[in-house]
């Protein structure tokens, strides 16, 4: 495999799609789940809390293995066929990556100083006005939950190969590409895949620092 | 004379944990007026400012708004009536012209930017418009805050000790702008104060509060010159009572 190489870039570019796909579906539920629960108070929220925090430490076999039992012949949702495909990826990535983006923006939420959210409500803020506002203020530690989720699942592995297979062409990512290579002890094979893996993590947390820069 | 109440508070009690900091039989707020609150440190300004912004919800009693009884949290259409300014300026992410827009941008105002630009002329805020807000000065900041508050045209204004880390030329600023303002529009002001010297200058009324109770309250020329309670005696005379 080599720099031009067709099945380098059909797995540099899966890697890229299913990460991002999993990061966009897993922020659009994780980030409002995020600020409701920095925000908001209710009987059993540190119950509730608690449960996102031990998601946030979910080893992604254990995900693998759930999104594999439900997509299974024998599963709940078998009639979707997506097991072995990159869908089934996506549906992992993204297990893994919700309860990490809302466990982190709910920090950052939290840490906006009550004040703060008192002196938008009393310029006149609807809720949805109050939480929109907040989110902005938050919006440096919201970057933090969306790099670190992308940290984690762009170099994810176990959930990856137990949905995915690790089909050539179809679903091998850089992750499980390097997995199998170090298996057949192509070291340097493994090496470079790698290297292309920190590539991509670097260039998206430039382009962050970058986005992070403007706004602050 | 007969005077239209603003707000009317009823065996109003606010605890924090077991401690009550807020105990207050009956308060009564008229549409129009200046009312002062003047106490020590603790006393429990803060907490009736906030009781009456809505922000903070009474653990007993209750708060009538022109008549009607109010549930908290207050409907958006009543909260978009009253403002109020927090003792540290609590400016949002962005300029200080975004932040003097905010409250009018959140009501869909066409005419905010016009509308901000003014209030900034007249706190001689213009040149730092485009300015970030966390680039400005505390003293700018606090003064940012207060246009921001103006700028909305509020029926009831809340100023929690706005004035505290001015220095006297800017005091005499907000107080000058906004006794303009009640003047012109009639505005409601409570303005918790340590200096009795502003609640003397802006009130029409003063009330004292010590440890969380209602000692006095009275229009501000007797309150100062015949205090009918030997602890607002003391507190006008500089006298600690706390």
């Amino acid at each position: 495999m080599t720099a031009c190489d067709p099945e380098l870039w059909s797995i540099v570019t899966l890697t890229l799609r299913v990460t991002l796909v999993a990061l966009v579906i897993a922020s659009v539920l994780g980030i409002p789940l995020g600020v409701w629960l920095g925000l908001a108070r209710f009987p059993g929220k540190r119950l509730f809390v608690a449960l996102v925090y031990t998601g946030m430490s979910l080893p992604p076999v254990v995900v693998g293995l759930l999104v594999y039992m439900l997509l299974s012949r024998s599963g709940p949702l078998a009639f979707l066929e997506w097991l072995f495909t990159p869908q089934a990826m996506i549906v992992a990535q993204t297990v893994i990556a919700l309860p990490l983006i809302a466990g982190l923006v709910m920090g950052a939420v939290a840490a906006v100083p009550g004040d703060l959210v008192g002196q938008i409500r009393s310029l006149g803020a609807t809720p949805w006005q109050v939480r929109w506002a907040v989110l902005r203020e938050a919006r440096v530690g919201v970057l933090f939950a969306l790099l670190v989720a992308f940290g984690r699942i762009v170099s994810e592995v176990g959930a990856a190969y137990m949905v995915g297979g690790n089909i050539q062409g179809h679903t091998r990512v850089l992750s499980t590409a390097i997995m199998m290579e170090t298996g057949k002890g192509d070291f340097a094979l493994a090496l470079a895949l790698g290297g292309w893996l920190m590539v991509l993590a670097l260039s998206v947390n430039l382009a962050a620092m970058r986005l992070q820069g403007r706004s602050l | 004379m007969n005077r239209t109440l603003a707000y009317r508070l009823e065996n109003v009690a606010v605890q924090h944990g077991w401690r009550e900091v807020l105990h207050l039989p009956t308060l009564e707020v008229f549409a129009g007026e200046i009312l002062c609150l003047v106490g020590p440190p603790g006393s429990g300004k803060s907490t009736l400012l906030r009781l009456l912004a809505g922000l903070q919800r009474p653990s007993r009693g209750q708060v009538w708004f022109h008549g009607e009884l109010l549930n908290y949290p207050m409907p958006i259409t009543v909260q978009r009536t009253i403002t109020l300014v927090f003792q540290r300026p609590l400016l949002l992410t962005g300029t200080v012209r975004s932040n003097v827009e905010y409250g009018l941008r959140i009501r869909g105002d066409a005419q905010r930017h016009q509308k901000a630009l003014a209030i900034l002329e007249r706190m001689h805020l213009a040149h730092l418009a485009d300015r970030p807000a966390s680039a400005i000065s505390g003293g700018e900041a606090q003064l940012v805050a207060v246009a921001r508050a103006l700028a909305i045209a509020p029926e009831v204004l809340l100023l929690d000790e706005p004035t505290n880390n001015l220095d006297p030329a800017r005091v005499a600023l907000v107080e000058e702008v906004v006794l303009a303002d009640h003047k012109l529009r009639g505005t409601t002001v409570v303005w918790a104060t340590h200096n009795h010297f502003q609640a003397r200058r802006a009130g029409s009324r003063v009330a004292l509060l010590l440890d969380g109770r209602l000692i006095e309250t009275a229009a501000a020329t007797d309150f100062f010159a015949m205090p009918r309670d030997a602890r607002t005696a003391a507190f006008i005379q500089g006298q600690m009572v706390y």
